[in-house]
């Protein structure tokens, strides 16, 4: 709980040690080095490093340039404007003419909740995963992150990775053991329900097992790094071995994590889901930690979520 | 330049036109006006300025094209084709089901660098490209032909800015300036004059030229390079150039000729294909 490295920190920290060894490693941002923590990579691998200004359109452009030369390139810049200002160069540039670049928002969905919801992102993975061929991620703690990093560095794919702004609780103990690409992570188990979640939601969602347990209950946690692709499998183990399951994400109810879950489920062995995120309005200001807890994402709110949901389907 | 690769160059690109009229006429779709107004800036750079070798497509080494106006791509296409980077026969298969040869460039198609469509993404790339090689310390050089109506599109400035930023001097661009877009005239749907002024101002070294003139063209294009300057060229064109009822015509920016326009088109372009033979 003592750690204070956010995510994106652990990123940029990884990512100067990659680029050190390997120079086809790029950096492309938008006048956003104090926001993603780029000061050092900046100031060490200035050879590596483009500032386009703020201009996201022209930054995936160049960014898809640069990797159509064989760089290895990662465009940083806050979620909100990646996932949206430029959109159409990331389905364009990126995604339909093959250029593999990683499209790295940071502080996502409601990280930056009091500036509004100008700054936040709680469509991206909604957006980010309807496009052929691009990998949707978002880590949970600083050493996934790391591993997510190293993972990108050493294949040539496009991805979209959604991390936040603060530091989050450590989830993982390695880098090691925190990431397969393309597959859950099973953080706990139990056989009444499974929660699935991401993202900084993950350790609300330990949280809520922890609670649930001392009431005698038991559910499965799945930590879901990688939304697209998603792991088919262990989402249909926990439907049919758990039969009750909740998805937990900051990001709209509609379109995320959560509907790609219900998407498999439905589709393939149907059990009852309910999807926890920010509902649909425009989401009130606040700190990011007052708006978990405002919409419901902390692991108070998701135990007696779980409770209710277990009372209403399997008693 | 001599008289000689001139006149070669006049009949190529007008047997170009021949062509790509052929796989509109025959698809029922493309963009003619546009096409016809690029096709001979695509013929200098194809024939006589790109260093490209249609066995080593991939070659990390060649020179890059990107068509920004990805609407012209049947004047691509033909010239690709002619080339050699893919068979004469596919273009027959232009717009037709599972084709690989669609409406807009795409990367599937030997020689294609980029996929377009959507207008003002050509330029952004093609800053990458210049970019990495001036990173790389290669000579590769880097060329985007844009539209003019596509100037209204904010992000081309974005990379206009950039590209003078980084100091692009391997990096040039060409405008088809022919002053039609879909709705009508350029000047009426959204005010872009003075186009030479604003790339100035952007910081580029700007040349207007005739872009149906073949010596201006290649003048143009081998023009010392300004240290530390990227380059535009404003080709000044006609919109469905060669071709006297389509010539400045708005509607035919997506006209497809029938039986008797396509016959009459293809007789204006021999004859004037004889013309130029008798100058010989
Ligand atoms: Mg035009």
């Amino acid at each position: 709980m003592s750690n204070t490295i956010p995510n994106r920190k652990a990123f940029t920290d990884t990512l100067v040690d990659l680029a050190t060894k390997d120079p086809s490693i790029f950096v492309v941002t938008s006048d956003a080095r104090g926001s993603v923590t780029l000061e050092k990579f900046a100031d060490t691998l200035p050879g590596q490093f483009v500032e386009v200004g703020i201009a996201e359109q022209n930054e995936i452009g160049i960014a898809a340039g640069l990797a159509s030369f064989g760089k290895r390139v990662f465009a940083c810049a806050p979620a909100c404007f990646l996932s949206t200002r430029s959109l159409e160069q990331v389905k364009v540039d990126v995604v339909y003419s093959q250029n593999p670049v990683r499209i790295i928002g940071i502080s996502g969905g409601i990280s930056y909740g009091a500036l509004g919801y100008s700054h936040q992102s709680l469509h991206d993975f909604a957006v980010m995963r309807t496009f052929a061929d691009l990998a949707v991620l978002c880590p949970a703690d600083r050493f996934q992150t790391e591993a997510i990093t190293r993972w990108l560095a050493e294949h040539d794919v496009a991805a979209y990775v959604r991390m936040g702004r603060g530091p989050v609780p450590d989830v993982y103990a390695n880098v090691q053991e925190s990431f397969t690409f393309g597959k859950a992570n099973r953080l706990s188990e139990g056989s009444d329900a499974t929660i699935i979640a991401n993202g900084e939601t993950v350790h609300h969602a330990l949280e809520a097992a922890k609670i649930l347990g001392t009431q005698g209950i038991g559910v499965r946690v799945l930590d879901m790094p990688t939304i697209k692709p998603i792991d088919r499998d262990a989402i249909l183990s926990a439907a049919v071995e758990t039969g009750l399951i909740i998805t937990v994400e900051e990001h709209s109810i509609f379109g995320g994590m959560g509907s790609a879950v219900a998407e498999i489920v439905s589709q393939e062995h149907p059990v009852p889901i309910r999807i926890i995120g920010i509902p649909d309005e425009i989401p009130i200001g606040g700190s990011s930690a007052e708006l978990f807890d405002h919409y419901g994402l902390t692991g108070d709110a998701i135990a007696s979520e779980v409770m209710t949901l277990i009372k209403k389907f399997k008693r | 330049m001599t008289h000689a690769e001139l006149q070669a160059l006049r009949l190529k690109s007008t047997s170009l036109r021949k062509a790509l009229l052929g796989m509109i006429y025959r698809a029922k779709t493309g963009h003619t006006g546009g096409s016809l107004s690029s096709v001979d800036i695509l013929t200098v750079l194809y024939y006589h300025v790109l260093r490209i070798d249609p066995k080593h497509p991939k070659d990390p080494n060649r020179d890059r094209f990107i068509m920004s106006k990805g609407h012209s791509v049947e004047a691509l296409y033909v010239i690709l084709a002619d080339k050699g980077f893919f068979p004469l026969e596919e273009l027959k298969t232009f717009s037709k089901f599972d084709s690989r040869l669609i409406g807009h460039p795409s990367v599937k198609v030997p020689g294609v660098e980029l996929n377009t469509g959507a207008l003002g993404h050509g330029l952004s790339c093609s800053v990458g490209m210049a970019l990495a090689a001036q990173r790389d310390r290669s000579a590769v050089r880097v060329f985007c032909l844009m539209g003019d109506g596509e100037q209204a599109e904010g992000s081309v400035w974005e990379a206009a800015m950039a590209a003078s930023n980084f100091k692009l001097d391997n990096l040039t661009a060409i405008i088809d300036r022919n002053r039609l877009q879909i709705s009508g005239n350029t000047e009426t749907v959204m005010k872009l004059d003075s186009l030479q002024e604003k790339w100035e101002a952007f910081g580029w070294d700007v040349h207007t030229v005739d872009g149906h003139d073949f010596s201006a063209l290649t003048e143009a294009f081998g023009a010392p390079q300004v240290l530390g300057k990227p380059r535009m060229i404003i080709a000044e064109t006609l919109k469905g150039k060669g071709v006297s009822y389509m010539q400045d015509n708005a509607k035919w920016h997506h006209g497809v000729p029938d039986d008797q326009q396509y016959h009459l088109a293809l007789e204006e372009l021999e004859s004037y294909m004889q013309e130029v033979r008798g100058h010989e």
